[in-house]
């Protein structure tokens, strides 16, 4: 899978970064989310696509390779 | 630049009609607005597509629908579309030079900032469990409640506690929300052409303000009589006394703080109470799942309320965004165009205002099939039909203005009914098919007599 952030609508929540610390990061100085990993493992899709459906800005989508 | 090749929907209602109050004679589809805004929207669509327009006094306004305008219009920078002057009723109820000093923008970093931070969110569950509980500790065995205003008063409690501080939701009673209640029903379409007109219901409004800012004023008095506390004990209000405000100017700072939280969670609740008393099978299934999750386990132990409703209850959460999407609390957003804009081909001029409807884009029949269906179902993998149209699935609105308390009002609406459906069955006391939305104001209520009934459960 490949993840994807619309950093043109993140608002800076970071919950993703609750559900999956090692899938999402955050730019400080631009308030928004940033991607550590843009091609997770498979093990980490429960968790993925938690933070996708529970940004609260919907600016997270998971796409399949 | 011209709006001509963007079609004008049909009349139904003639500007000229007697039934028009003389002050919006000749305002095109101004008092159609006023009576039925949501077949306006919805033939918009119908008669002119993704894009078509109509007229509002002075004002050419475009109404744009489906998922390539919606994003078009939910993507563009504040500079272009700019949200403020759109909304002529608002400044009135917030108090003039109140709200504006800062753009929407900025005030909905502050209260994330503020108020809505992740970290915040336990502390604000637990005080939501708290006052549902308070409301219904004296319900008995069983007995009737209105629904708008039982919720509309639950949820000044919970938004001025978790906005502004518990200091000051304890002073606030009953009364507080009846007042501000009036002051959501001040927001009578008649602004488009004169947002001080002597009219009724503006002179209501005005009432309800002063009456609020007569109750902070002796909140206030009562803090200054009180002397400093220490700085545990503060809440918004000692720090806005502290600066110099005075009490009308802090009443508007309150308004507009309670404003997007209050009839949109108030609304919200009660429609999803409503739309689960009408299939009683998604009722079952809720109530299953709420007693499966708060279960006490081998040791007697059950989950906290304020805990789960920070996480997934998710048959709870199809219901409530099936609730939005049918019943979304604005049914139109809008923003006046401050320089030429391309959309669809057109170049939309600067001094037009362009709108999305929620109400029309989240019941697209492409995107939502039986659109006009209350089906959860919707919602679970993989249909997700939330993710796959977040440009037309829009209670919350979208794109970087989307709704910044929505996981704060769903979490609200989590605590609300794990707590009610626990301990109480409910039924309907009027037909199903009459309750309704009023739909006579640009704030859109929940038309009384919304009356159910309680009973504790017997377990």
């Amino acid at each position: 899978m490949r993840v994807v952030a619309d950093v043109g609508i993140c608002q800076g929540h970071q919950l993703c970064q609750g559900e999956a610390p090692d899938v999402f990061g955050f730019d400080e100085d631009a308030d928004v989310v940033t991607l550590l990993e843009e091609h997770p493992d498979e093990s980490r899709r429960a968790d993925v696509a938690t933070a996708v459906k529970y940004c609260p800005a919907f600016a997270l989508s998971i796409e399949e390779d | 630049m011209t709006l001509d090749a963007i079609p004008e929907v049909s009349t139904v209602l003639d500007d000229q009609d007697p039934s028009v109050p003389a002050i919006i004679k000749g305002t095109g589809h101004l008092p159609e607005m006023r009576v039925d805004p949501i077949t306006l929207f919805h033939r918009v669509r119908e008669e002119c597509g993704d894009i078509g327009r109509f007229r509002l006094a002075d004002k050419n306004v475009v109404l744009v629908t489906g998922a390539e305008a919606n994003e078009a219009f939910f993507r563009a920078p504040e500079n272009v579309l700019d949200q403020a002057a759109a909304y002529p009723f608002m400044t009135p109820i917030f108090g003039k030079g109140v709200v504006f000093d800062a753009s929407p923008e900025e005030r909905q970093q502050m209260l994330k900032n503020q108020a809505l931070r992740g970290d915040m969110m336990r502390g604000h569950a637990q005080t939501i469990e708290e006052e549902i509980r308070k409301m219904v500790a004296n319900w008995g065995e069983e007995g009737e409640i209105d629904l708008l205003d039982f919720f509309a008063e639950l949820t000044i409690y919970t938004t001025s506690s978790c906005l502004i501080g518990k200091p000051f939701r304890d002073q606030l009673d009953s009364s507080f929300a009846a007042v501000y209640h009036q002051l959501e029903h001040g927001t009578d379409a008649i602004a488009y052409v004169d947002p001080y007109a002597d009219i009724e219901n503006f002179r209501l409004r005005d009432e309800a303000r002063e009456e609020l800012v007569a109750k902070v004023q002796a909140i206030l008095d009562a803090r200054i009589a009180r002397g400093e506390v220490p700085k545990e004990e503060r809440d918004l209000l000692d720090v806005l006394i502290a600066v110099g405000m005075d009490a009308d100017y802090i009443t508007g700072i309150f308004i507009s703080m309670m404003f997007a939280g209050h009839h949109t969670s108030s609304g919200t609740a009660s429609w999803a109470m409503i739309e689960l008393l009408r299939n009683p099978a998604v009722m079952d299934d809720v109530v299953a799942e709420l007693d499966a999750l708060y279960a006490p386990d081998a040791d007697g132990a059950a989950p906290e309320v304020s805990f789960q409703a920070l996480r997934s209850i998710p048959v709870l959460e199809a219901a409530l965004k099936e609730t939005l999407r049918l019943h979304p609390p604005l049914v139109i957003l809008m923003r006046l165009v401050q320089e030429d804009f391309e959309l669809l081909g057109h170049t939309i001029p600067a001094g037009t205002v362009l709108a999305a409807s929620p109400r029309v884009s989240n019941r697209i029949e492409d995107d939502f099939p039986k659109a006009d269906a209350f089906d959860p179902g919707r919602y679970v993998d993989p249909r997700q039909e939330d993710l796959q149209n977040r440009w037309t699935w829009i209670p919350f609105g979208a794109g970087k203005h989307r709704c910044v308390g929505n996981a704060f009002a769903m979490m609200q609406m989590k605590a609300i009914f794990s707590v009610i459906l626990r301990d109480f069955e409910f039924e309907p006391v009027q037909p199903l098919d009459s309750y309704r939305d009023d739909v006579s104001k640009m704030v859109i209520q929940l038309a009384q007599p919304a009356r159910v009934r309680y009973r504790r459960r017997t377990s």
